[in-house]
């Protein structure tokens, strides 16, 4: 219980972190907000049920007042923005991207958790933010998706990022993987 | 840290959090059936006028939490104009803004002790499926005070990074980044038991 409760609350504040960290450049010179990739890892890292609540807990705490979310945004502002979709996206999205890991476990580590990650981390998560970018834009969904499009490229990028980062951890830590545990 | 909350007291710091909480659930709510431009142009201009009221410091504090609106705008501004319907994208702008001004007023306002007793509140029926709000708020304050050491960490790997490589640090930072959290909460675990963990009785 301990254990569970300091993880949940650690990766919070590390998806915290990755948001207020300067952003992080990419091989290529692109620069990256890390904090979606902190999601996937979540999920990734933690699995399902710990990966969703400790999302869910800094969602909370974007919600209550505090600057978390990239670029210093929070509040509940963001919660009735256009993008909301997207936050309300992100536990699910996590809770996904560990599942996956969690059940699919012949395959390489770092092979499962990049194409969970796909799945969960961003397709998911753009199911979501594009029905809320409709609904609050009153655009269709075509003319949504079409709007975030420019994004999925990088995302793209982050999910094998998280792939590799997860395969790393599970050699430094092997018991820190949650969503692998029993699998050395 | 930049702060959300306002840079001055204002009269509604006395107000009941839950009611402004529940005031501006009804609100954003009501603003979504509301479909005349003349309207809308009334209630944002009447959610200005209470930004303007505590005075100029609020007011400005309050338009730059606003910026993070302005790619939608031009976005839904441009196309609108584009297929010549001028009036529903004003709409639609104008409603979308007074919510998120509604919102950031509450947050504004409200004091973080405030807001997590309405957490609480909101949570309460949750503890008949097995929540536990002590471990709830015990894992809130752990993520307040976690998140600046985090940083001061971070920044000392990108410090090393720095020392030893003539180019910007790069993704790969995240690993030692992340296995410095996963390292933290062993610790942090550990020191939770040590002090009785979450079994024991409350003594308050």
């Amino acid at each position: 219980m301990e254990k569970n409760v300091a993880l949940i609350a650690l990766f919070a504040a590390l998806i915290a972190a990755l948001g207020l960290i300067p952003k992080i450049t990419l091989a290529f010179g692109v620069p990256i907000t890390a904090q979606s990739l902190g999601v996937m890892l979540c999920g990734t890292v933690l699995g399902s049920k710990r990966g969703g609540l400790a999302v869910s807990l800094f969602l909370l705490l974007v919600a209550i007042g505090l600057p978390l979310l990239s670029g210093g945004r929070g509040g509940l502002g963001v919660f009735v923005s256009p993008s909301v979709g997207f936050l309300i996206g992100w536990p699910i999205a996590a809770f996904v991207t560990g599942l996956i890991v969690e059940k699919w476990r012949k395959v390489n580590l770092a092979l499962v958790a990049g194409i969970a990650s796909v799945i969960g981390g961003i397709m998911v998560m753009y199911v979501f933010g594009i029905v809320g970018l409709s609904i609050f834009l009153e655009k269709t969904l075509v003319e949504s998706a079409a709007l975030v499009a420019v994004f999925v490229p990088g995302d793209i990028l982050k999910a094998a990022i998280a792939g590799m980062l997860t395969s790393a951890l599970a050699k430094a830590r092997p018991a820190s993987v949650l969503s692998r545990a029993d699998v050395v | 840290m930049i702060s959300l909350t306002s840079p001055i007291r204002t009269r509604a710091h006395d107000w009941p959090a839950g009611v402004k909480f529940a005031g501006l659930c009804v609100a954003t709510l009501a603003l979504f059936f509301i479909e005349d431009v003349a309207v809308n142009l009334a209630i944002f201009a009447a959610v200005m006028m209470l930004y303007v009221l505590p005075g100029a410091v609020f007011f400005l504090a309050g338009l730059r939490q606003l910026r993070i609106l302005w790619p939608f705008i031009l976005v839904v501004l441009v196309w609108h104009i584009w297929v010549g319907e001028a009036e529903a994208g004003l709409v639609i702008v104008l409603r979308l803004s007074s919510a998120v001004a509604l919102a950031n007023l509450v947050t504004m306002t409200t004091r973080l002790t405030d807001m997590i007793g309405v957490v609480r509140r909101i949570c309460a029926p949750l503890t008949w499926f097995g929540l536990r709000t002590n471990v709830l708020e015990l894992a809130i304050a752990l993520v307040i005070r976690l998140t600046p050491v985090l940083l001061i960490k971070g920044r000392q790997l990108s410090e090393s990074w720095r020392a030893r490589s003539h180019r910007r640090s790069t993704w790969r930072i995240i690993l030692p980044f992340t296995i410095l959290a996963l390292d933290d909460a062993d610790h942090v675990a550990e020191a939770l038991r040590a002090r009785g963990g979450f079994n024991t009785k409350e003594t308050s």
